[in-house]
């Protein structure tokens, strides 16, 4: 395993353009969470500080720090997408074929890369929350901490079916801007399908159906923090509660559709001539 | 003898067309094999699916005692295919640290095969700065790396100026003096004739020939003659069994022989006719024409 990852890391690291998408996808979100935890005047007419918001306090900071951090996962889907598209347009595969890497290795070898970045980056968004949270939360015990960490548990499996969709996309369509199109118009699928479900049907059953669609379920796995942090200045307002948690079932639907999209990104390479 | 290769019955069909049919040959330990055949015969074919790049229809192959998977027999076989293929922004020996990863080998290796090749000075150098010449030479180092039990070329000159043909040969020469077993895809004869001591021939991708070179056409060679007596020369050759087809082209008769016969002899028995002879050359067809015989025949 460890000789398939730094196969792969060394494919990825002397490669200038993904070495800079890779420190951007991690050291951005690091970069705007850790900018709006300071005090901002913004041209002396007021000061902003989310702060004091409460939006820093344990445990809602996971929610909130998660949810960010995951609209970056882009910079990183390009560079999985890329190193797909590279492998073919170099005919490397094929030469990383006949040197005696089996096909099960060489998707084995981008799947245990998409599983060590997932989980650097949820590792470097533990940690900067942690400190953000010490230092502004209200709450310190250490109960009230570890409540609700499953939102890191939660966001490392988001990364990790949302790589392995762009891994599968990758081998399907051989090169990366096909892939990121793709990408796109499943996205954009998802949204005609769940249309016309709730045309033919109720809205409440098509968005249970809508929460198995791929995007849409690894969306779900983290939902919305702004009404949550709305809810806490307004405890009052009934209308405003919604269900954030994190849920079992979530995670295994996000993860059953990771192992689909794997088992058929090996299966694609199988059947293919090269 | 020690099989390397084996190769039954294989069969691979791109659709309707049929690359490779009905293919069987054994390669075996310390030859040096060619594969022939014109362009689109299957040869890049049977290579890609011994190769574990190209999936095979039907029939079945297998490397060394047949115990071993196909991936983990290919790291003790080097193999060069069609162009070299590496990652552009690495240098020769970043590119070579990455074969040896997948093969399992020292580091210590990359040095000395590049001396090899004669690109220990450029080794830090990006591949994507490499002529094409030194990139087919980095890919055969790369091959080499593992001390491979058979090395496998396909076209290993195509595109080089008469330099790079040149060199490749010479390291391809030096390869197989040291009784490593060589397999080389080409429809360049003269380098195989150069180096082969086996061959198989294909053509649209069902076997013609496999064994050795100099058995490759049931031949005893042929005259060619020149005279100031052709009517007779070619009527007596006409009475005469030991000789087959007779060609007659701007004056020099080409006749082919059906038995041996000595070249001595033959003069004697034209000078016993009263037939002089002003030109005898006694020849056995060259690879290419054995080749085109064969592949026109068939």
């Amino acid at each position: 395993m460890l000789r398939l990852l730094n196969l792969e890391l060394q494919k990825l690291l002397l490669n200038r353009t993904s070495k800079i998408l890779i420190f951007v996808s991690f050291i951005l979100p690091f970069f705007v969470i850790l900018l709006s935890s300071l005090k901002i005047n913004v041209f002396g007419f007021f000061t902003l500080e989310l702060g004091e918001l409460g939006v820093f306090n344990f445990p809602i900071i996971w929610h909130l720090t998660t949810f960010f951090a995951s609209q970056f996962k882009f910079f990183f889907a390009i560079v999985v997408v890329s190193m797909i598209g590279n492998e073919y347009s170099n005919k490397t595969i094929k030469q990383n074929l006949i040197d005696g890497l089996s096909k099960k290795e060489f998707i084995l070898s981008k799947f245990y890369t998409i599983v060590f970045f997932s989980l650097v980056s949820t590792i470097l968004i533990g940690l900067i929350s942690i400190c953000i949270g010490l230092y502004y939360s209200s709450y310190n015990e250490f109960g009230i901490i570890i409540q609700e960490t499953n939102f890191l548990l939660a966001y490392f499996v988001k990364l990790i079916g949302f790589f392995s969709l762009c891994l599968f996309f990758g081998m399907l369509v051989k090169r990366s801007a096909f892939a990121l199109a793709f990408l796109f118009i499943l996205f954009i699928l998802e949204w005609i399908v769940f249309g016309l479900m709730a045309w033919k049907m109720d809205t409440d059953l098509s968005e249970k159906i809508q929460n198995f669609f791929p995007l849409k379920s690894m969306y779900k796995l983290i939902d919305q923090p702004f009404q949550r942090v709305a809810m806490t200045k307004f405890p009052d307002k009934g209308e405003l509660v919604y269900d954030y948690a994190v849920h079992w079932h979530e995670i295994f639907i996000v993860l059953g559709w990771t192992a689909l999209f794997v088992f058929l990104s090996y299966r694609l390479l199988k059947k293919r001539d090269l | 003898m020690e099989p390397i290769l084996t190769i039954n019955n294989l069969t691979k069909k791109f659709g309707y067309l049929t690359a490779v049919k009905d293919l069987s040959f054994t390669i075996n330990k310390g030859n040096v094999y060619g594969i022939l055949g014109p362009n689109g015969s299957g040869k890049s074919t049977t290579l890609g699916v011994v190769l574990n790049v190209v999936n095979k229809t039907n029939g079945n192959f297998h490397w060394f005692d047949g115990n071993t998977s196909t991936h983990e027999a290919l790291k003790k076989v080097g193999a060069i295919i069609e162009r070299p293929n590496f990652y552009p922004y690495m240098t020769a020996s970043e590119n070579l640290k990455l074969v040896c990863k997948i093969k399992g080998v020292d580091y210590s290796k990359i040095d000395e095969k590049l001396e090899i090749v004669g690109l220990l000075e450029r080794k830090d150098s990006k591949f994507k700065t490499y002529s094409l010449g030194m990139k087919q030479r980095l890919a055969i180092a790369s091959a080499l790396l593992n001390d491979p039990e058979i090395l496998i070329l396909d076209e290993p000159t195509n595109g080089l100026d008469p330099q790079g043909i040149h060199q490749i040969r010479e390291i391809i020469k030096q390869i197989a003096a040291k009784g490593t077993t060589i397999l080389l895809a080409s429809h360049l004869l003269d380098e195989v004739e150069k180096v082969c001591t086996h061959v198989v021939v294909l053509r649209k991708g069902k076997k013609l020939y496999s064994g050795r070179v100099d058995e490759m056409i049931s031949s005893h060679g042929f005259f060619e003659l020149k005279t100031n007596k052709e009517q007779e020369l070619l009527s007596f050759l006409e009475q005469d069994k030991s000789f087959g087809n007779i060609k007659v082209e701007e004056g020099l008769i080409t006749a082919f022989l059906n038995e041996p016969m000595s070249s001595e002899d033959f003069n004697r028995k034209l000078f016993d006719e009263g037939i002089i002879l002003t030109h005898l050359v006694q020849r056995k067809e060259s690879l290419e024409e054995q080749f085109l015989q064969l592949t026109d025949n068939n």
